[in-house]
């Protein structure tokens, strides 16, 4: 393969383009509706905790679970969404299989709706083996198995899609070590500095969440049999081990499929050419298992888990870090730095993000070393931390994309006051709220309570005017998509 | 040891926040010359990496040894020890004794009858103190010496249903 066909891109015809950039709008504005009810979840609970709203318990749980798995669906049918948009340049990807992927998780997410809104399911996102199936009455089985069986149908359509990534990747490149750039890490070609990020990084988002997609249809599939035939009792540790591989890979890639649009947006932006190279490579080379092996940190709580795991879980956590801090998020400040660029409202966004996820490494490997985890284990430090990466690092990589295609990277003029008040808005709001549930658990406040302690009224009311901020900047942000994105033509 | 860790991670988001901060206060006039900005920071990046690692080896050994979760092969009878059984169920905890004496190590043996539960033990100021997972199938030994005499709070750490949050129970430290 010569390298004018490992750098090229793909030529479509001008109805797969049109029908390819509806496809990818759809995602975007399904994913930011999604986000948005789910932000109102999050300040509805966050208010009630402050005792500013009267919920009962039962709609509390319910509020909370649609909360975690509606983030969770949003981040990974975005950010797939800004992934497909960048691989589909490299690769011959199929439109039809996107839309298919796209149709079965609107079909997963009726159930999933479904199931906690009339069925009443309140088992926590985390389905956390065998709650869904002891609920002492507050939920049928109907309801517990329709709220699995919308995640695996869901889960489903997403190893579809994997299915059309990897063909297509293979297609191309001949292997998914020459993908991932390993050929050129290890010698065996000379170093691409034009290899493209989006399939390096996409590459190792298909072997991840193939592998815990897999297992996560594995644990629902054993926690369906235990809800009709309960004589069927799985290992509570070892279905735990399989829901949090399968929760921490899903929600952790949607991250490493979008900072896709940083490694192509930025160079764009500041005129300079993030090159890949062999850090690079190695980075990403070493984020394929660090995702896989670092879940353990969910389970340090666990004493039945060897030490040995706990361990790994600690040391992985660690070096998860170590990527952003040394090869990504150092790359963007490099890139960024004297570079003349035009902070516009899509760069700005981009920018955040890598502020967001680097900060956000800072509170998680700490949780993740055993000795402290003995104080915040299940305490708001753990929203603290992940709400870090995906208020400020996840969702300004998918805003920032959605300004891009809107246009606005390009344009020549200055952001509108309005996306001005939403970046301010959103920033502040999400970086306080992150800040709160920090130190909320620094204060040892547990995580998931419905009612809180007189003690801690006060933090949950200064988190609800956190969210309420939040929540205006992404309505602001919202609107901007739905009037602009719709009309827009694909920028060049 | 919460307030340290605290204080690190809002010391390192404040120097995360100046690193951005100065490169964007750099960014609007272009220096044309990337390369050489490449070269020099390839060069800090090194040695940025090198600490990095050294700090994580050396912050892992540390932290690890001796290993901070009792060792839950080893028996806790005898006169060293205060033995406290803690069954879980939705929404109540029996813990049997629900008196021990400060300044003596306690052996908390945490099992559960129904879904997964957390043992959190708080203390008067609602500072959670020890905690360990109650796992139907399993029994977690937790070992926790109290400093003080006083009334402290068992509250669940793991959700467990409609009255998680009203899974409180009181341990009598004489």
């Amino acid at each position: 393969m010569s390298a004018t066909e490992v750098n090229g891109k793909i030529e479509y015809s001008d109805p797969e383009n049109r029908n390819a950039l509806i496809a990818v709008k759809s995602h975007l504005i399904a994913g930011f509706l999604v986000f948005l009810l789910m932000m109102i979840a999050g300040f509805t609970m966050r208010a009630a905790q402050g005792t500013w709203l009267e919920i009962g318990a039962d709609l509390f749980y319910q509020i909370m679970t649609v909360h975690g798995v509606g983030v969770v669906g949003a981040a990974m049918i975005t950010s797939t969404g800004v992934q497909w948009y960048f691989l589909r340049q490299y690769v011959r990807l199929s439109n039809g299989i996107f839309w298919t992927n796209f149709f079965i998780f609107l079909t997963g997410v009726v159930l999933i709706l479904g199931s906690i809104f009339v069925g009443k399911y309140g088992g926590a996102w985390t389905f956390l083996f065998p709650l869904p199936a002891i609920s002492m009455g507050a939920w049928s089985n109907g309801a517990a198995a329709l709220f699995q069986a919308g995640l695996l149908i869901i889960g489903v359509g997403f190893l579809i899609l994997y299915l059309d990534f990897g063909r297509a990747i293979l297609a191309r490149y001949g292997s998914l070590a020459r993908a991932l750039g390993l050929t050129q890490l290890f010698g065996k070609e000379p170093v691409d500095y034009k290899h493209p990020a989006a399939v390096v990084a996409s590459t190792m988002v298909l072997i991840v969440n193939f592998m815990g997609i897999a297992a996560g249809a594995v644990v629902l599939v054993m926690g369906l049999i235990n809800l009709f035939y309960p004589e069927f009792k799985p290992d509570a540790l070892l279905m735990k081990n399989l829901i949090y591989f399968f929760g921490h890979v899903v929600i952790n890639a949607t991250i490493y499929a979008s900072v896709i649009a940083v490694y192509e947006l930025l160079p764009r932006y500041t005129g300079r050419p993030w090159k890949t190279n062999k850090p690079f490579y190695a980075a990403w080379f070493a984020i394929v298992f660090m995702v896989m092996g670092v879940y353990p940190h969910h389970l340090m709580m666990d004493f039945a888990m060897p030490n040995w795991a706990l361990v790994v879980g600690q040391v992985l956590s660690f070096g998860s870090g170590i990527p952003v801090m040394v090869v990504t998020g150092y790359g963007a400040l490099m890139i960024v730095y004297r570079s003349g660029i035009k902070w516009t409202t899509s760069a700005k966004l981009l920018f955040l993000s890598m502020f967001g996820w680097w900060a956000g490494v800072i509170p998680a490997i700490l949780d993740a070393m055993v000795t402290v985890n003995r104080a915040f284990h299940n305490t708001l430090w753990v929203p603290g931390h992940f709400h870090f990466y995906l208020l400020l690092g996840l969702l300004p990589m998918l805003i920032g994309f959605a300004y891009f295609l809107a246009g606005e990277g390009d344009s020549k003029e200055q952001p509108k006051a309005t996306d001005k008040l939403g970046f301010y808005a959103y920033l502040i709001g999400a970086f306080m709220t992150s800040m709160v549930f920090l130190a909320s658990g620094a204060s040892s406040i547990p995580r998931r309570w419905a009612a809180h302690m007189p003690e801690w009224v006060s933090f949950a009311q200064v988190g609800t005017v956190a969210a309420a901020l939040v929540v205006l900047g992404m309505l602001l942000f919202i609107i901007r998509a739905l009037v602009s994105l719709p009309g827009a033509s694909n920028p060049r | 040891m919460i307030s340290t860790v605290y204080a690190i991670t809002l010391v390192g988001i404040g120097l995360v926040i100046a690193v951005f901060y100065f490169v964007i206060a750099n960014s609007k006039e272009a220096d044309p010359d990337y390369p050489s900005i490449t070269k020099k920071w390839y060069g800090v990046r090194s040695k940025w990496f090198l600490f990095l690692l050294v700090l994580g080896i050396t912050v892992s050994v540390l932290s690890t040894n001796p290993f901070p979760t009792p060792d839950q092969k080893k028996e806790y009878s005898g006169g060293d020890y205060q033995n406290v059984t803690v069954d879980s169920h939705q929404w109540y905890w029996i813990m049997t004794p629900s008196t021990v004496k400060a300044g003596q190590p306690v052996e908390f043996q945490v099992s559960s009858a129904d879904v997964n539960h957390g043992f959190g033990i708080y203390d008067e100021k609602l500072t959670l103190v020890a905690q360990t997972q109650a796992m139907p199938g399993y029994t977690n030994k937790l070992i926790h010496t109290f400093d003080k005499p006083g009334k402290y709070k068992i509250l669940c750490l793991e959700y467990c249903g409609l009255a998680h949050h009203a899974m409180i129970s009181e341990l009598t430290v004489e």
